[in-house]
C-alpha cells in the first residue's frame, strides 16, 4: 500500500546514497532568467554540456517589463540577465521562451498550459513555486541554483526523501470562496513553517470539486507553510486539461500514459506520516494583516492582539504590524488601499480573470487605486481578449498589461511606492517584497476585485 | 567547496522568527550573473536606510557584535529558493547559521555552498541569546565531526542532526555534482528502462 506521493518517487528513484539522499531522475526541468545563469557557468567551468537538452525548457519572466515588450529592455542590469539567458539557450541547445515569442510567460504558467506538465512526472525548477504543477499529480518542487546545475548535467537531483502529509478538506466552499480563500487559510492554520518537511497530498471533497486553475492555486501556495510540495491525484479533469495540449502525448503514447496516470493515487489504507482534517464550509473570504503568509483571517476578523501572540514570537509580530502600519486587535474591513495587482503563478491564469472581470462588469474602478491586471501568459492574455473580457475591463476604468511575474516580487518596474498599501493575488507579503516599503495584503480574485471598485478592504459577498 | 572545520567563534545575534529570503536578500539584487557580492547586500533594507546609509540600530551595524557565526529566531530562511540568500550569507563571512528550525530549501542551498546551518533546541536557542546579551564576546564552538555545539559562555552542549553524507561533504568539501557525475552509467540504465 502506497501513497501517490511514494510511487511517484519510487518509480523516479535511480539510486539511494547510502545513509543519504536518493538520487532522483528529473523529467521535466524549468528554468528563468534569475536562478540559472550561475548554473551555466558552473557548466562551462567543469566543462560540461546539458545532458538532456529535451528536458529542459526556459522562459524570460521574473525580470520582464509589463508594458512596451516589443522594445529594448531599458534597465541595463535586467538586459543583461535576459540576453544571458538567450546565451545560455543558444550555447548548449534548449528551447527557451524568451520576451516576445507567444508561448513566453511566467514559468509555472507555460508549464501546464503547453502540455509539458504531466501526472506522475517529476518536475523541478530554480523557483518555490514549482509546487504549483503538482496539481496534475506530479511531484514538483523548487531548487537552489547548484541544484539547477546538477539536473542540467546530470538530469537528477540529489533529495532525501520527505515526510509524507495528507490534507484533507471535507464538504464544500461557501459561495464567494476561492481557491485562493482556502491555502490562505491552510496556511494562518499551519504557520509558515507547519509543513516544513512534508510533501503534502490534497484530497476531498472540497479539492475534487476543484478546477484544475483552482488546484493550481492551492498547489503553488504549498511552500508558504514550508512544505517542500503539494501534490493532487489526477482525474478525468486532469486528462481533459492534458489532452490535445501542444507536449502532451499523442495517439498511441496517450493511450499508454492514460493507462498509467489512472494509477496514480494512493491506495486505500496506506499510511501517511501525518493527517489533518478541515470543513470546507469554515472558510471565509481572506486577506493578510501581516508580513508573511501564515498572517490571514477572514476580510471581516479583526487582527489577533499581542496576549494572542506567544512570547518568543512577540517581537517579530509587532515589527510586522509597524511596518504595515496596523494595530493588534484592530480590523482592517473598510479601509483604504492604494493598488490592487491581479497575476502572478497563483492568480494569473485564465479563471482568476474571468472571476475578476464577472466582478466588476458593470461597475468603475475606484478612483483611487492603481490596478495592475498582469496576465500569467501571453496565451492567457489571448483568451482574456478572445471570450471578451478585455472590453469589459476598459470599459470599467481598468487596462491590461503584459504577462510576466511583475509586481509578485517587483524586479522590474512594476513596484508598489514605500508605506503604499496594495491588495494582492500574489503569494508573498513579506516586507519589500512587492518594492521597499510596500505593503502587501494577499487576497484572492474575488476581494482583489471589490477592492478595485470600493478602494476599500471589502467583503465581496456584501457587495 | 571549502572543508569545513571546528569552529570556534564569536556570534551575531538576530532573534527574529520567519527571516524569509527576501529579507536575506531583496529580490532587486538579484539581477546579477555571477555568485560574487552578494554579501554587501546582505539584509539589506534592514541594513541601510533609503540613501544607502547603515543604519545605526541593525546588529551587522553594530561593532558590539561579529564573527563567524549567524544566530537566529525560528523558521529561518523561508520563502523563496534563490540560491542568492545563501551566497549573501557565505559572502559576508559566515560559516555556520544556528536555529532551532529552517525552511528546507534554503537547508540544501546552504549545504551545497559550505555553510552549515546547526538546528538546535529552543531553550538552548533562549540561552545563546541570553549569553550574547550579557556579553558580546561570548562565543560558540561547532564540531562538524561530532556533530555538537558548545554555548562556550555557559559551557554546555548540545548535539545536532545532519545527514551523514552531507556531513562527509561538507568535511571534505565535496560537492553533489561530483558524486552525481560518477553516476552517469546508473543514469543511463535508468532511462534505458523507461517505457513511458
Ligand atoms: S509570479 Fe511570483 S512567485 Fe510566481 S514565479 Fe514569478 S516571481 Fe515567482
Amino acid at each position: 500500500m502506497k501513497t501517490l506521493f511514494d510511487k511517484i518517487w519510487d518509480a523516479h528513484t535511480v539510486s539511494t546514497v547510502q545513509d543519504g539522499p536518493t538520487q532522483l531522475y528529473i523529467d521535466r526541468h524549468f528554468c528563468h532568467e534569475v536562478t540559472s545563469p550561475q548554473a551555466f557557468n558552473g557548466l562551462r567551468t567543469r566543462g560540461l554540456t546539458v545532458l538532456r537538452p529535451d528536458k529542459t525548457t526556459l522562459t524570460a519572466d521574473h525580470n520582464t517589463p509589463t508594458i512596451n515588450q516589443d522594445q529594448p529592455v531599458k534597465d541595463p542590469i535586467s538586459r543583461n540577465q535576459l540576453d544571458t539567458l538567450s546565451k545560455n539557450a543558444a550555447d548548449f541547445g534548449l528551447t527557451l521562451y524568451a520576451l516576445g515569442n507567444k508561448k513566453n510567460g511566467v514559468v509555472h504558467i507555460i508549464g501546464p498550459e503547453n502540455g509539458y506538465t504531466q501526472p506522475g512526472m517529476t518536475i523541478v525548477c530554480g523557483d518555490s513555486h514549482t509546487s504549483t504543477h503538482g496539481a496534475f499529480g506530479s511531484i514538483a518542487f523548487g531548487i537552489g541554483t547548484s541544484e539547477v546545475e546538477m539536473v542540467l548535467a546530470t538530469q537528477c537531483i540529489l533529495q532525501s526523501r520527505p515526510k509524507t502529509m495528507r490534507i484533507t478538506f471535507n464538504g464544500k466552499l461557501n459561495k464567494g470562496v476561492t481557491a485562493k480563500d482556502l491555502a490562505l487559510y491552510m496556511i494562518a492554520q499551519l504557520t509558515t513553517g507547519g509543513a516544513t518537511g512534508y510533501f503534502v497530498e490534497y484530497a476531498g471533497e472540497a479539492i475534487r470539486n476543484m478546477s484544475m486553475e483552482e488546484r493550481m492555486t492551492l498547489c503553488n501556495l504549498s511552500i508558504e507553510m514550508g512544505a517542500r510540495g503539494g501534490l493532487i491525484a489526477p482525474d478525468e479533469k486532469t486528462f481533459t486539461y492534458v489532452k490535445g495540449r501542444e507536449f502532451a502525448p499523442k495517439g498511441e503514447a496517450w493511450d499508454k500514459a492514460l493507462a498509467y496516470w489512472k494509477t496514480l493515487k494512493t491506495d486505500e489504507g496506506a499510511k501517511f506520516d501525518k493527517e489533518l482534517v478541515f470543513e470546507a464550509a469554515d472558510i471565509q473570504p481572506m486577506i493578510t494583516y501581516g508580513t508573511n503568509p501564515g498572517m490571514g483571517m477572514a476580510v471581516n476578523d479583526s487582527i489577533p492582539t499581542l496576549d494572542q501572540i506567544d512570547e518568543a514570537g512577540r517581537i517579530s509580530f509587532q515589527k510586522s504590524m509597524d511596518y504595515m502600519g496596523f494595530k493588534p486587535g484592530e480590523k482592517l474591513e473598510g479601509k483604504s488601499i492604494d493598488y490592487v495587482f491581479l497575476g502572478s503563478c497563483t492568480n494569473g491564469r485564465i479563471e482568476d480573470f474571468r472571476a475578476f472581470t464577472n466582478f466588476i462588469k458593470g461597475k468603475k474602478k475606484a478612483e483611487n487605486v492603481v490596478a495592475w491586471l498582469v496576465p500569467g501568459s501571453w496565451m492567457v492574455e489571448k483568451q482574456i481578449r478572445e471570450e471578451g473580457l478585455y472590453d469589459i475591463l476598459i470599459e470599467a476604468g481598468f487596462s491590461l498589461r503584459q504577462p510576466g511575474c511583475s509586481a509578485c516580487l517587483a524586479m522590474n518596474d512594476d513596484k508598489v511606492p514605500a508605506g503604499k498599501y496594495a491588495i494582492s493575488t500574489s503569494n508573498r507579503n513579506f516586507e519589500g517584497r512587492q518594492g521597499p516599503g510596500a505593503r502587501t495584503i494577499l487576497a484572492g480574485p474575488l476581494v482583489a476585485a471589490a477592492a478595485a471598485i470600493t478602494g476599500k478592504i471589502t467583503d465581496p459577498r456584501t457587495f | 567547496m571549502e572543508k569545513f572545520q571546528t569552529l570556534t567563534s564569536t556570534y551575531v545575534p538576530l532573534p527574529i522568527e520567519n527571516v524569509d529570503t527576501d529579507q536575506i536578500i531583496p529580490a532587486r539584487f538579484l539581477k546579477a550573473t555571477t555568485k560574487e557580492g552578494f554579501g554587501d547586500n546582505l539584509f539589506a533594507d534592514w541594513r541601510y536606510d533609503k540613501e544607502g546609509k547603515p543604519k545605526a540600530d541593525f546588529v551587522l551595524n553594530n561593532p558590539t557584535y561579529s564573527g563567524e557565526i549567524l544566530v537566529a529566531g525560528k523558521n529561518f530562511g523561508s520563502g523563496s529558493s534563490r540560491e542568492h540568500a545563501a551566497w549573501a550569507i557565505v559572502g559576508y563571512g559566515f560559516k555556520a547559521v544556528v536555529s532551532s528550525f529552517f525552511a528546507d530549501i534554503f537547508k540544501n542551498n546552504s549545504l551545497n555552498n559550505g555553510l552549515l546551518p546547526v538546528i538546535v533546541s529552543v531553550e538552548f536557542l533562549a540561552e545563546i541569546f541570553d549569553s550574547v546579551s550579557k556579553d558580546p564576546k561570548a562565543t560558540l564552538t561547532i564540531n562538524l565531526e561530532k556533530q555538537t555545539i558548545t554555548n562556550n559562555a555557559t559551557g554546555k552542549s548540545e548535539s545536532f542532526e545532519i545527514n551523514p553524507y552531507k556531513k562527509e561533504c561538507l568535511l571534505k568539501g565535496l560537492d553533489d555534482i561530483d558524486y552525481l557525475l560518477s553516476k552517469k552509467p546508473l543514469i543511463e540504465a535508468y532511462e534505458k528502462d523507461q517505457t513511458l
